[in-house]
């Protein structure tokens, strides 16, 4: 290194080395000191609150993102009092104003999550520490979701969890600050198993094709436990990495394998891959066990099955919700949101924007911003007018109990969006379950993790 | 430290300097908060283990992330086996990524050019793959592994320690969050700087540099250079490792992406964006790589339209359109710019221009009018 050829003799070189070293080591303490004024994490002491949005723009999830991202930015615009309103006299029981949320304008940061958990958790540190974030929200993928609920249990910052789908998520890895309004697996293959008896017979043979992460994985859990209590048999289950686009090694061992329905666990951009894949591979037009080959995907969202285009044809699925219901809450928003973007939200959006709206009605309740009480106005809220039918943010496991719909590939679509069809809905005490059977424990709220 | 050439010593004390008081100049620049900082110190101590190998020894690594993650899933598994406290963790980390270091590094070093750099891709995306698929009992797969209420923690039960909440990594009982887990890397950071100024001054960094320069020509003096490779493999693996576990303790979760190619790659781009084969060109590297990810891609339409609001209706609207496409999720497009520019016109990276800034104030009284002098690639 030659950048200073000539200059300084060595004692002045320990001189201001040292200064440097004695000012610096007070540098924390000035910085700390920051810390004190505020009595829990980022606390709104000015004329905002700011949502930290956690999306996922890139990757296997990045479509659901996208919805979810148009979704937040409406919630926003409606806290604030601007737009048509939206849900916002729907809810039941409500305590909006739509000046805000106690009377500070709402603002929002975003960050692309990826759908990798290590950079999702890196964006909510980021959108927490940097921008002053009071709440985060957002995120496809479960992963991604246990991920930023572990740090915000860290970090004292409620997170209101966007689409994820894994038991794990108010289950295994439940948290005291995190929230569930989207149904989870159990739900799914409980909602579903029935009708798919009704249909296909009670002696199928399944192969399953499955997401390797902890949504996937108790996605086939959960839909196995509920075929096999119809009397189906489980041949195999076959692990497949998250983003992958190509499946044809994974079909080819199906032909072969005596089974006669294929349950697809994937989400996203893999089903788009894997189910039209399935269907080219002439799955559904053979013969296996004297019977027609069937294929079945859990989870199923409006997206997707508009991706996968006419594969989805005839095929079962469960949804959180569908923009075709015909109650009040989601003829407003379906109305709000396609004047907004023009076209009809996907489930991922509208748990988005519900998700939303939830938080901001609970810190009204609670009348402060403080975690611990917010949490406590959340816990064991039963509310109505969201599109979902009555519905209950359960205290033990921080999930929402609710209707779940079982939908079906409409045969015959009459516009680009009428993709699927409501084939049930199954009622909300029919798919409630005991919040131990999946263990994990909530930890305290109290006392509230001060963040730096 | 007194046996230490004057110029080493006032580059070591100017780097200390910069590093601790990173939390006040990096304010004006939206960076100085705490994530970022950590990040910076992190990156920066694997770049500064890389160039050891790279920029030192000549051996163009593709696989350095795999020595990150093992560090990672090392100390967390630590965490969750052992205790909360961060002192195991590391030592365990830089263990196990050393050992995996020379079981790899022997392999591939059987081969050095391209075919080394092959090789450590090679099992680099091997180790990820297995860490994404066969090895989910260990690494959680794309789920991440997670710390929770009900780890053993056979050291800390029997010290009956107890954990409330979520549990977090500690040093000595102190958290780690925020201001003070930044200074706890900074000061890894400045010991990491400090050997590898070391290492580089030493008979030992002579006779890398001399691999580095001819091999063949080391081999006929008489030199076997395989156990020299091999310990700059290994060093510069527990460097990664030593990274890659202070990753975990700022933030216990190691997931698989961490030792993606992408992120093999990312390192190689540090290294050469700030000049391989210098000292600090690395670390400069490092941070400007992971300042453009963190706020550039943070930038969205919304900042921009404030940003260009002084312009005329249209023109502004026009800006935001095209400066959107370098922001957010196409911070890539910018680095890749940014890259692109500094290869072609500063072959050695930033530290080449630094260079070439401190020759001109350095001649220009003495020869005035004369023309610039010729530049030096870096080694």
């Amino acid at each position: 290194m030659t950048i200073l050829k000539r200059g300084f003799s060595r004692r002045r070189v320990l001189q201001t080395g040292m200064a440097g070293i004695l000012a610096t080591g007070i540098t924390p303490m000035i910085f700390s000191r920051g810390a004190w004024a505020q009595e829990f994490c980022n606390n709104p002491t000015g004329d905002t609150v700011t949502f930290g949005l956690n999306l996922p723009l890139t990757g296997a999830y990045a479509e659901e993102g996208a919805d979810e991202q148009k979704a937040y930015e409406l919630a926003v615009q409606h806290l604030n009092g601007e737009g048509d309103g939206g849900l916002l006299t729907l809810l039941q029981p409500s305590a909006l104003k739509g000046n805000g949320i106690l009377g500070k304008k709402v603002a929002f940061v975003t960050s692309d999550s990826q759908t990798k958990a290590d950079v999702a958790r890196a964006g909510a540190t980021r959108m927490i520490e940097r921008d002053g974030a009071i709440m985060v929200t957002g995120g496809s993928s479960s992963a991604e979701a246990i991920a930023v609920q572990g740090l915000c249990q860290e970090m004292g910052v409620i997170f209101m969890a966007g689409l994820t789908h894994s038991n794990d998520t108010t289950g295994k890895d439940k948290r005291r600050y995190g929230f569930r309004h989207f149904f989870n697996a159990y739900q799914s293959g409980v909602g579903l198993a029935p009708l798919l008896g009704q249909e296909y017979g009670t002696d199928r043979r399944a192969y399953h094709l499955t997401a390797d992460y902890t949504w996937g994985w108790t996605q086939e859990e959960s839909i196995k436990n509920a075929t096999e209590a119809l009397g189906w048999e489980t041949v195999q289950t076959v692990r497949t990495p998250l983003g992958t686009t190509d499946y044809s090694q994974y079909l080819t061992p199906i032909l072969n394998s005596g089974a006669d329905v294929l349950i697809l666990n994937h989400y996203g951009l893999d089903m788009v891959n894997s189910l039209p894949q399935a269907v080219q591979f002439g799955l559904r037009d053979r013969q296996a066990n004297g019977k027609d080959f069937q294929v079945v995907t859990p989870l199923i969202s409006e997206l997707m099955a508009k991706g996968a285009g006419e594969a989805v044809k005839g095929v079962f699925g469960t949804s959180n919700w569908h923009w075709n219901l015909q109650d009040p809450g989601t003829i407003a928003f379906t109305k709000s949101f396609g004047a907004a973007y023009g076209s009809p939200p996907s489930q991922a959006a509208h748990t988005a924007y519900v998700q939303a709206l939830l938080y901001a009605d609970a810190v009204e309740r609670a009348g402060t911003f403080y975690p611990p009480e917010v949490i406590k106005a959340l816990e064991g809220f039963e509310f109505d007018g969201m599109g979902n039918g009555p519905t209950l943010y359960r205290a033990e496991d921080h999930q929402c109990i609710k209707n779940v719909l079982v939908v079906r590939g409409n045969e015959s679509p009459t516009s680009e969006f009428d993709v699927l069809n409501i084939v049930q809905e199954t009622p909300r005490e029919a798919v409630a379950y005991d919040p131990a059977i999946f263990g994990g424990d909530l930890g305290p709220a109290e006392p509230a993790p001060i963040c730096a | 430290m007194a046996a230490m050439p004057r110029n080493d010593l006032l580059l070591f004390a100017g780097f200390t300097l910069a590093v601790l008081t990173m939390p006040i100049w990096l304010a004006p620049f939206g960076a100085a908060y705490p994530d970022l900082l950590q990040r910076f110190m992190i990156f920066g101590i694997f770049a500064v283990g890389f160039n050891i190998l790279f920029g030192l020894t000549g051996y163009l690594s593709f696989g350095h992330a795999a020595f990150f993650g093992v560090g990672s899933y090392a100390a967390v598994w630590s965490f969750k086996l052992l205790s909360l406290d961060v002192i195991p963790a590391m030592i365990f980390a830089i263990i196990v990524s050393g050992l995996f270091a020379l079981v790899i590094g022997y392999i591939s070093l059987r081969r050095s050019g391209i075919y080394f750099s092959i090789l450590t891709l090679a099992f680099a995306q091997m180790s990820y793959n297995m860490a994404y698929s066969v090895l989910t009992p260990i690494t959680n797969g794309e789920t991440g592994l997670q710390l929770t209420q009900s780890d053993p923690r056979h050291l800390d039960s029997a010290l009956a320690a107890t954990v409330v909440g979520q549990p977090i990594p500690t040093l000595l009982g102190q958290s780690l969050g925020g201001f003070s887990g930044f200074y706890f890397c900074a000061g890894f950071l400045i010991i990491a700087f400090f050997l590898a100024q070391r290492i580089t001054g030493s008979p030992f960094g002579m006779m890398l540099k001399g691999i580095k320069t001819n091999q063949t020509r080391m081999h006929y003096t008489g030199f076997n250079t395989k156990p020299y490779t091999l310990a700059a493999f290994v060093i510069s693996g527990m460097y990664a490792g030593l990274a890659g576990a202070l990753l975990a303790v700022t933030d216990p979760l190691a997931g698989a992406e961490r030792m993606q190619w992408t992120a093999s790659g990312e390192v190689v781009l540090m290294t050469i964006l700030g000049g391989a084969g210098t000292l600090v060109g690395p670390v400069i590297g490092a941070w400007l790589i992971k300042y453009f990810e963190n706020i550039f891609s943070a930038i969205n339409d919304g900042i921009l339209r404030r940003f260009f609001d002084f312009l005329p209706d249209g023109v502004d609207s026009a800006m935001v359109t095209v400066a959107s496409k370098f922001v957010g999720e196409g911070w890539f497009l910018t680095l890749g710019l940014v890259f692109v520019i500094i290869v072609i016109f500063l072959p050695g990276g930033i530290m080449e221009g630094v260079r070439r800034i401190a020759h001109l104030f350095n001649r220009a009284p003495k020869a005035p009018g004369k023309a610039n002098p010729q530049p030096q690639p870096a080694e």
